[in-house]
């Protein structure tokens, strides 16, 4: 791909097959540099937009429709052959942008593939055999007599996923379980001697597993290059480009605090009450409760601690206090204390952990004795009313939250929770704990403020 | 002990003279350790195992193989040593009997000989990065507290074990049937629980998606004590391993024994929490109305929890109640009480550190044995050879010539030739074919591009 100034787009003689690139290597074309960024930019839109629906725990099917939408609301052009490459061209430029660090790439790679299986779900029949060909998947179609032979156990998965029949045509692929992970995960295939049934229809997860795994090896690829030549030969031309195009669209970290750093020990009780959100709420008084937190929970809190401002010594002091009631403080310092310190990168490869983010938190599975994760996910509706209720949330506020969480709208919850706890909006809306924190400090300390005066 | 007080017979004293010489009281230290590093711990074996069949002479063997696996030796004082390597058999060996460690973890194989981590990369080319672990499982009986009440915490028994024989058999069934895998190795944990290693070449080989697709196909049971229902099976039916699982092992165990073992119905405080998990209020409150009221007379004979298990099943199943919520109620309590509990971390990650079988547990002294999956039902945890009752047995065996296979001799060789027989020399020799054919097929391949 070669990046002109001011010369129009010289379009390929190319007809193109299927309107869904595989991005296999850059098109050889010529883009002017304004449109280098303007398509980076409008292709951003959209995988933003994929983004946010996540973190805000929307249905798949109304991800699929937003992405699709946003999809025809910035991509598209006029002629159907300019589409195409503009669909090229922002991807490979993108490529550039996010291929520069692990978490650039895992979040591209996360929306790419999100946005590449809700494209493929929305072409033909036709269309999906012929990309399917593309990928050159090595799956054999299951024989007659072999389809015979397992069709009653096709059937009950079928029916396991709530299907109540399989199509009269429905053809399958007998691949290995390997190949299709996603689906062995969620039980939605029938496996036998290390061999995954698949329908037609959820092809889709073999061939976005394909695309997926592609893609994350062009991105450490592309990597290379930007680090070894590309950036330092357009350090006047594209690089500044490429380096604005993404700090705009990743939030803050929250791992360096700021203006409300300082917090001590003694103080941990208050705030905790007035500014800490349910999730950590809940597991703070478990540790008081219990003096002890499963792993999980220890890096949820423990990471949230230090992003509200606990330096590590008082952090070690805080857990040691709690924990040493329960394991003796010469146990807390052998077993515990290096992982605390390990989080604030003083041990081990030294990296600095950032503290999860609501989408993080969201996502994660608390499993038995465990107390880390979303409470508006996985509390039960009578304990979710009872921990509202003890947050003082009025009952009809409490109501509204349910219904939010029943929905699967976690982070809606949350800031529903926040308003009422407060009495003043947030309109931002909440998608990471210790934005909640730095917000409720904010409002508490004005409220001082104008007290005093 | 003089004659005098022999003859005099003092009651709490054997008179048996020889046995009471060889006598080993019961602990765990570093004297008794180094015996047993010395003479009973199987150290070929572990090296032939973690060679894959590349300590042979076949061309195609791999000779940095073994020394790119990390070992981990927790010593005395609770010291931790990391990325230990080892080139040779008699490497691992000496290092062993002079570490004496009270713990041997195994982690994975690395790109290279994690002695020599500092040199490469965490990123980009060059990089130090696990490429083969065996497909692990960690099954601990703690995570089934809320469902046993013989006892809590660190201890087992007789009456809830069978929960971690039933986990011995879902598991390694699925293993073996649905993921087509072959060279598994079920081993006792030493206290609480067991493990798995899962050794086929495609299982080393697998990346951590699909170690955590694999846990997550297995995983049924959701939440902890702040959600209310943690087993959920929605569809009209259950796909097909769920099936299996339940009608081969799940409602057998239930109703034969877990039932009556641990009294699940005989009391209201028990009987309340499986009411619980009835969504419709009205069958529940019926139940409870039949049970306080405690009509014993006609069932004397038979067992209560029996009887109310079969009124439950019976309302919950029959004609009338077809309403959604509860079509599988009866399926899922039983998964809740007996549905296998795995830790999924553990099986995530190719980096996970895991204790290696024959290590001896510090708090019970037991060896960390090798259990058959077919014999599972009798494998029996209080009957595990400790240390000290090992050292016994060496002992009273007396002193001999040869030094070699003394294990035999004493209550440890049954584990070690069920080890070799069953597991060992099996997949030695699939690791033979697999050496030798993927050679070949490289051979082939370089001989049809030179052809022209």
């Amino acid at each position: 791909m070669q990046v002109v100034r001011c010369h129009r787009i010289s379009s390929s003689n190319d007809v193109v097959v299927s309107t869904l690139p595989l991005y296999r290597s850059a098109p050889p074309l010529e883009v002017r540099l304004e449109d280098f960024e303007l398509f980076a930019v409008d292709r951003l839109r959209v995988l933003k937009g994929i983004s946010d629906g996540l973190s805000r725990g929307k249905k798949p099917e109304e991800i699929a429709k937003l992405a699709m939408d946003l999809w025809k609301a910035n991509m598209r052009y006029p002629q159907a052959t300019e589409d195409v490459n503009k669909d090229n061209i922002s991807h490979f430029v993108l490529r550039l942008v996010y291929c520069r660090t692990e978490e650039l790439r895992k979040w591209f790679l996360s929306m790419e593939t999100a946005l590449f299986r809700y494209r493929f779900h929305s072409e033909s029949s036709e269309a999906q055999r012929a990309l399917m060909s593309e990928f050159n998947l090595p799956y054999k179609a299951v024989s007659n007599a072999e389809f015979e032979s397992v069709k009653d156990k096709l059937v009950q998965v079928a029916r396991s996923m709530g299907q109540t029949l399989l199509p009269a045509d429905a053809i399958f692929y007998k691949v290995p379980f390997e190949e299709v992970s996603e689906l062995v995960a969620g039980r939605r295939v029938f496996i036998h001697k290390g061999h995954a049934y698949v329908a037609m229809n959820q092809v889709v997860s073999i061939v976005v597993t394909q695309f997926r795994s592609h893609l994350s090896k062009a991105l450490i690829l592309t990597n290379r290059k930007w680090t070894s030549t590309i950036r330092e030969q357009e350090k006047d031309r594209l690089t500044p480009i490429v380096e604005a195009l993404c700090t705009s669209y990743l939030g803050p970290d929250y791992s360096q605090p700021k203006e409300f750093a300082e917090i001590s020990i003694k103080d941990i009780d208050q705030i905790a009450k007035t500014s800490f959100p349910l999730c950590m709420r809940h597991l703070f008084e478990k540790v008081r409760e219990d003096h002890h937190l499963k792993h999980g929970g220890r890096m949820q809190l423990g990471l949230f601690l230090k992003g509200v401002g606990l330096k590590v010594d008082d952090a070690l002091a805080f857990w040691k206090a709690e924990f040493a009631q329960k394991v003796g403080a010469e146990r807390f310092d052998k077993e515990y204390a290096y992982n605390i310190r390990h989080n604030y990168g003083r041990e081990g490869k030294r990296t600095d952990y950032t503290p999860y983010s609501c989408q993080k938190v969201i996502l994660s599975t608390p499993g038995v004795g465990d107390h880390h994760g979303c409470p508006y996910r996985h509390f039960s509706e009578e304990n979710l009313r009872a921990a509202l209720a003890r947050m003082g949330v009025g009952s009809r506020i409490v109501e509204d939250v349910i219904d939010k969480a029943r929905n699967r709208h976690y982070q809606l919850a949350c800031t529903l929770t926040f308003e009422a706890v407060h009495g003043s909006s947030c309109d931002a809306g909440i998608n990471h704990p210790n934005q909640y924190f730095i917000e409720s400090q904010k409002i508490l300390q004005s409220k001082n403020g104008s007290m005093a005066q | 002990m003089t004659k005098d007080e022999v003859e005099n017979g003092r009651d709490d004293m054997l008179i048996d003279g020889p046995e009471q010489a060889n006598a080993v009281p019961d602990g765990f230290n570093a004297n008794y350790l180094r015996i047993y590093y010395g003479k009973l711990f199987p150290h070929a074996d572990i090296f032939k195992w973690m060679s894959y069949g590349n300590d042979g002479k076949h061309p195609a063997c791999d000779k940095s193989y073994i020394g790119r696996r990390e070992f981990s030796f927790t010593l005395e004082n609770d010291i931790y040593i990391r990325f230990q390597s080892f080139n040779s058999a008699s490497e691992l060996e000496n290092s062993i009997k002079e570490k004496c460690p009270f713990k041997i973890d195994i982690g994975p194989v690395y790109s290279v000989d994690p002695a020599k981590r500092h040199a490469y990369a965490q990123s980009g080319d060059n990089v130090f990065t696990p490429v083969e672990r065996e497909l692990v499982f960690d099954i601990d009986i703690t995570d089934y507290d809320d469902v046993r009440y013989c006892c809590t915490g660190a201890d087992v028994c007789l009456e809830c074990w069978p929960l971690m024989t039933i986990a011995i058999k879902v598991i390694d069934t699925a293993l073996r049937d649905d993921f087509g895998f072959n060279h598994i190795l079920w081993v006792y944990s030493g206290r609480r629980g067991v493990h798995c290693w899962v050794c086929d070449g495609k299982a080393r080989r697998l990346t951590n998606e699909q170690r955590a697709a694999i846990a997550d196909y297995f995983r049924v049971y959701q939440g902890n004590e702040n959600s209310n229902k943690k087993i959920s099976l929605p569809g009209h039916v259950l796909h097909p391993f769920l099936a299996r699982s339940y009608t081969e092992v799940l409602k057998g165990f239930f109703e034969a024994k877990l039932l009556s073992n641990q009294n699940l119905l005989s009391s209201e405080e028990r009987y309340e929490k499986i009411l619980e998990m009835i969504p419709d209020g009205s069958v529940a409150a019926e139940l409870r109305g039949r049970w306080q009221e405690k009509k014993r007379s006609s069932m004397l004979k038979n067992d209560i929890n029996v009887v109310r298990w079969e009124q439950l099943k019976h309302a919950l199943q029959s004609g009338k109640q077809k309403a959604q919520g509860l079509r599988r109620c009866v399926e899922e309590i039983v998964f809740s009480f007996t549905y296998p509990r795995l830790d999924m971390e553990v099986s995530k990650h190719m980096n996970h550190l895991l204790k290696a079988p024959f290590c001896v547990h510090p708090k019970t002294g037991r060896v960390c044995v090798p259990i058959d999956p077919n014999n599972c039902d009798e494998f029996d945890p209080t009957k595990v050879p400790t240390l000290s009752q090992l050292l016994e047995e060496l002992n009273r065996g007396g002193l001999r010539q040869d030094a070699e296979d003394e294990w035999d001799r004493t209550s440890l060789g049954e584990s070690v030739t069920f080890f070799r027989s069953s597991f060992l020399h099996p997949l030695l020799k699939s690791c033979k074919e697999e050496i030798e054919s993927s050679y070949n097929t490289k051979l082939q391949q370089a001989k049809n591009t030179l052809s022209w």
